[in-house]
């Protein structure tokens, strides 16, 4: 059996008078990734910031045994006065107190990785949005986190950008990284998660696996929602409006 | 114009402009410190803490300089606090600047985005370290050109020493004057020696400025 790294019992998150997480139970196996898909507003950022407590919850429970927990979020936020090398060394070098030089041959590998060794003495102004990304995945993982969370990182970026972030994104997959993974990329989240998790409404109202969600979605909330994001009907009819 | 005259008391200049430089530099020193302390809980909004300092801020800003020196000078003796005219002159600079440093400070705080702030959290930083290294160094960046026309502002504040009989320049001006009315010549010194202090420092400041400006890091 799986190992259990990550377990949410009756999530309930409020924002004043409205409750945007409802009872949320989800557990993550070690080396899973989780795809979270959700019609906008349903409170998938809200999810990922309670496990990550940049939340207070209401309700419930997050306990991950005290496995460390990253997230990239969706504007990079890099340090804009530390050039790339400062903003990946930064935490594991002043936080973790880690040795200097091994820190800094860790983050010039996982640079290389990604293929952006010779931005490391760069300042986050001069690369474009997807090397910003890739950089502040970079950091994330310096800090040698069991859990990644990933908030919609491409939706800010331009779409020729886009394959680039995803392709690390899938290496890590690759690697067996623990993952739960919001986005709006839904060719990618078919291609990546071992499991989609539909919230809508503060629920969990389908999961299942990549393949049987997407072409056989069980409920007529996931089918409506899907259908968001086909052009199927439109080439059927072949008429304008 | 004498120039014997000048050639005479140029020393006498140069002593006061020393202390000048040398109280109005440890009072903006203290001020940048009280500022920060300020700025930084306001920042916060620690509680009572943050309606003490906006109190001492309305405080600072509303007072003349003069007024608070006696205040220092004169008052705070009957309470048990006696000081130096020397260190009076720095903790009158201390208080008034405290106040300005802290609102150029508290806007540059301000100016960092908040989400910067989480994801500093994200990567397993506390508060401290948030402030110390995403934070601070951002919003200093921001206030550097609030923080020299501050320090320009404190530094001819200094010109109200004499006041509290310190030998500063003003002090030594008026004294030349009043001794052998030498009016122009003393003057002219006076001039002189506030411009000696105050154009390397309005140089410097725009040099950093230019440095720094939009905080445009790696340009
Ligand atoms: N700080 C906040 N204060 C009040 N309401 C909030 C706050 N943050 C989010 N909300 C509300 O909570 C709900 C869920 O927001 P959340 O950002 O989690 O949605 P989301 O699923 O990530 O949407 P999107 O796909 O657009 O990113 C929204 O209705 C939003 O308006
Ligand atoms: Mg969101």
């Amino acid at each position: 059996m799986a190992e259990k790294i990550l377990e949410i019992k009756n999530l309930t998150k409020k924002y004043g008078s409205q409750t945007i997480l409802d009872g949320i139970d989800l557990s993550i196996d070690k080396g899973e990734v989780v795809v979270v898909v959700g019609p906008s507003g349903c409170g998938k950022s809200t999810l990922l910031r309670c496990i990550n407590s940049l939340e207070d919850i209401d309700a419930g429970e997050i306990v991950h045994d005290g496995h460390k927990i990253g997230m990239v979020f969706q504007s990079y936020e890099l340090f804009p006065h530390l050039s790339v090398l400062d903003n990946i060394t930064l935490a594991p070098i002043k936080v973790q107190k880690r040795d200097k030089a091994e820190v800094k041959k860790q983050a010039l590998e996982l640079l290389k990785r990604v293929g952006l060794l010779d931005k490391a003495d760069s300042y986050p102004r001069q690369l474009s949005g997807g090397q910003k990304q890739r950089v502040a995945i970079v950091r994330a993982l310096c800090v040698e986190p069991e859990i990644l969370l990933f908030d919609e990182v491409t939706a800010a970026l331009d779409p020729e950008m886009v394959r680039e972030v995803l392709d690390v994104m899938l290496d890590l997959a690759k690697q067996g990284r623990t993952m739960i993974i919001v986005t709006h990329e839904m060719q990618f989240a078919k291609a990546v998660a071992d499991r989609v998790i539909f919230l809508d409404g503060g629920h969990i109202v389908e999961e299942g696996k990549p393949k049987e969600f997407f072409e056989n979605p069980k409920t007529e909330r996931a089918k409506k929602f899907l259908d968001v994001f086909s052009f199927d009907d439109y080439l059927k009819d072949g008429e304008g409006i | 114009m004498n120039w014997e005259f000048i050639e005479k008391y140029l020393p006498l200049y140069q002593k006061a402009a020393v202390l000048t430089v040398k109280i109005g530099l440890l009072g903006i020193v203290f001020a940048i410190l009280v500022g920060l302390v300020c700025a930084v809980v306001l920042y916060y909004r620690v509680n009572i803490a943050r309606q003490i300092v906006s109190f001492y801020i309305e405080l600072s800003r509303n007072t003349p300089l003069l007024v608070q020196l006696f205040f220092i000078y004169y008052g705070l003796p009957k309470i048990g606090f006696a000081m130096s005219a020397e260190q009076c002159g720095v903790a009158g600079i201390a208080f008034l600047g405290g106040s300005y440093m802290a609102e150029a400070l508290r806007s540059g705080l301000e100016s960092v985005e908040p989400i910067q702030r989480e994801s500093a959290k994200s990567l397993g930083m506390n508060s401290v370290q948030t402030m110390r290294y995403v934070i601070l160094p951002q919003a200093v960046s921001t206030s550097i050109p609030a923080f020299v026309a501050n320090i320009i502002f404190l530094l001819k504040e200094t010109s109200v020493f004499s006041a509290i009989s310190l030998m500063d320049l003003m002090f030594t001006a008026k004294d030349l004057i009043g001794l052998y009315y030498k009016t122009t010549e003393s003057l002219f010194l006076l001039v002189v020696f506030y411009l000696i202090i105050l154009l390397p420092v309005s140089l410097l400041g725009s040099y950093v400025e230019r440095r720094v400006r939009y905080a445009g890091f790696g340009s």
